[in-house]
């Protein structure tokens, strides 16, 4: 195959600047959305997620701007997630630029929600991103409202059926948040991704648990995944998107490398 | 000589901010409109295009402009949808006829294991012949696809691209090009073809 595995970072917005900390508590100013945009997409990562963290728990919509001078700056593709609830939510977010909307808790409140985007923006645009957990049972299933701690709340469908779920209704991407390895850097659940991979025939994409070049290798080798999402490893300067590229080709793992240079000979 | 005006064909897809953004880069003038003196007096023309091809070709019929990119002259480069939307017909949606400016088909990308689609991310580029709009372009070059139906290799093909199969990912007849990936979502390799589209080709 010649599609690359990508490499996705995500930074968490709050009030206009890119914030870490645990995702809801103690945050840090990491600086503005543009410089850190262009830092990275100067640095060679594939993608970027922005994760509206204002907007998400409190019913608050995105704010559109710092959208629309992120498609100003950079030329790569970007996602943005949190409290995008419905199709107009959507409309605001790709007319600022975004290429694509990600969907978490609404579309577990309102299932419907996945098809109506999938309709009016199709599906490529359309990712949904779920939040899981395994249970005592040892099933995983998918949680909601997981951005705030004292409310999130665990629900019955399981991870694999909610998956399965979506893809009828026109997701055109999974991102797949384990959140028993979340924010400990131990690796990706390689495990769960290579359940969830057996039942997605969309890109899924892994997030959760990144620490070091390894994690990257592993959950692409094993658990077949299309990208693989960080924060935290990045964010911290620990990972440097260019060594990890040259780890993952060195391994074997198809990577976009820098694209400059000689003309195409036919 | 002025900047060059590109003149941007409002198709209502969601893409148009980023293409403009992509123009506005590399020097462009470039205005979107859908006002059929706008577009014939323009230097170049773009139809950019994202999501299903029906509702594409319903807003270009509601528009009126199906005959005004029929009448277009200078060069004309469809991305995305915009470029499969310059065929004949798709099979997207039941069927869709569509503008029928080059010669083909827009298939379904097949569903083979190990092989997602849509067909989404970077992808390389292979040339199959030059073409002053492709010279600038590494071989081996990745662009940044997204997308579930396709066109195959046709006599128009100038990139290549492989996915369950090899797609035309830049088509060229005459003075109509198409770009089946996203240039202005394509780093440097996309701003190198707006670059040469906007200044390298020949009208």
């Amino acid at each position: 195959m010649t599609l690359a595995r990508r490499i996705i970072a995500c930074l968490d917005v709050r009030d206009g600047r890119v914030v870490k900390g645990t995702r809801f508590r103690d945050h840090q100013d990491m600086g503005g959305i543009t410089e850190l945009a262009a830092r990275y997409s100067a640095e060679g990562v594939d993608e970027l997620v922005f994760y509206d963290i204002t907007a998400s728990p409190q019913g608050r919509r995105v704010d559109v701007d710092w959208i629309d001078r992120v498609a100003r700056e950079i030329d790569i593709p970007f996602c943005v997630a949190g409290g995008i609830s419905s199709v107009e939510d959507a409309r605001a977010v790709l007319l600022a630029g975004a290429d694509k909307v990600s969907v978490n808790t609404p579309a577990t409140r309102r299932p419907e929600l996945v098809a109506e985007l999938a309709r009016e923006f199709g599906s490529q645009c359309v990712v949904v991103g779920v939040d899981s957990l395994r249970d005592e049972d040892g099933q995983w299933r998918i949680r909601q409202l997981t951005g705030d701690p004292d409310a999130t709340r665990a629900l019955n469908t399981t991870t694999l059926a909610w998956v399965e779920r979506v893809q009828e209704l026109g997701a055109g991407e999974v991102v797949l948040n384990a959140m028993g390895s979340d924010g400990v850097r131990q690796g990706y659940d390689v495990e769960q991704l290579r359940a969830v991979r057996q039942v997605c025939g969309v890109p899924l994409i892994a997030s959760g648990g990144a620490g070091s070049a390894q994690h990257f290798i592993d959950v692409f080798r094993e658990a077949d995944v299309d990208g693989a999402l960080a924060a935290g490893v990045f964010h911290s300067g620990e990972l440097a998107i260019e060594d990890l590229k040259r780890q993952l080709q060195v391994a074997g793992i198809e990577v976009r490398l820098d694209d400059s240079s000689a003309a195409v000979a036919p | 000589m002025g900047r060059p005006r590109v003149a941007l064909v409002d198709s209502g897809g969601t893409n148009i901010g980023s293409v403009r953004y992509a123009l506005d880069r590399i020097g462009a003038d470039a205005r979107l409109t859908s006002d059929p003196a706008d577009i014939l007096a323009a230097d170049r023309v773009i139809l950019p295009g994202v999501g299903a091809a029906g509702a594409g070709m319903r807003r270009l019929r509601q528009a009126g402009l199906v005959d005004v990119l029929h009448q277009v002259e200078q060069p004309l480069l469809g991305v995305c949808l915009g470029m499969q939307l310059l065929f004949e017909r798709s099979a997207e949606d039941g069927g869709t006829e569509c503008l029928g400016l080059l010669a083909g088909e827009v298939v379904p990308i097949p569903r083979a294991p190990g092989l997602r689609v849509p067909h989404m991310g970077w992808n390389t580029l292979t040339a199959l012949r030059e073409d002053p709009l492709t010279a600038g372009l590494a071989d081996g070059s990745r662009a940044y696809f997204v997308h579930s139906y396709a066109v195959p290799v046709t006599p128009d093909t100038v990139l290549t691209t492989e996915h369950s199969g090899t797609w035309s990912a830049v088509v060229r007849h005459g003075n109509r090009w198409g770009a089946q990936f996203h240039p202005e979502r394509s780093a440097r390799t996309g701003a190198r073809l707006l670059r040469d589209f906007v200044l390298e080709v020949a009208p």
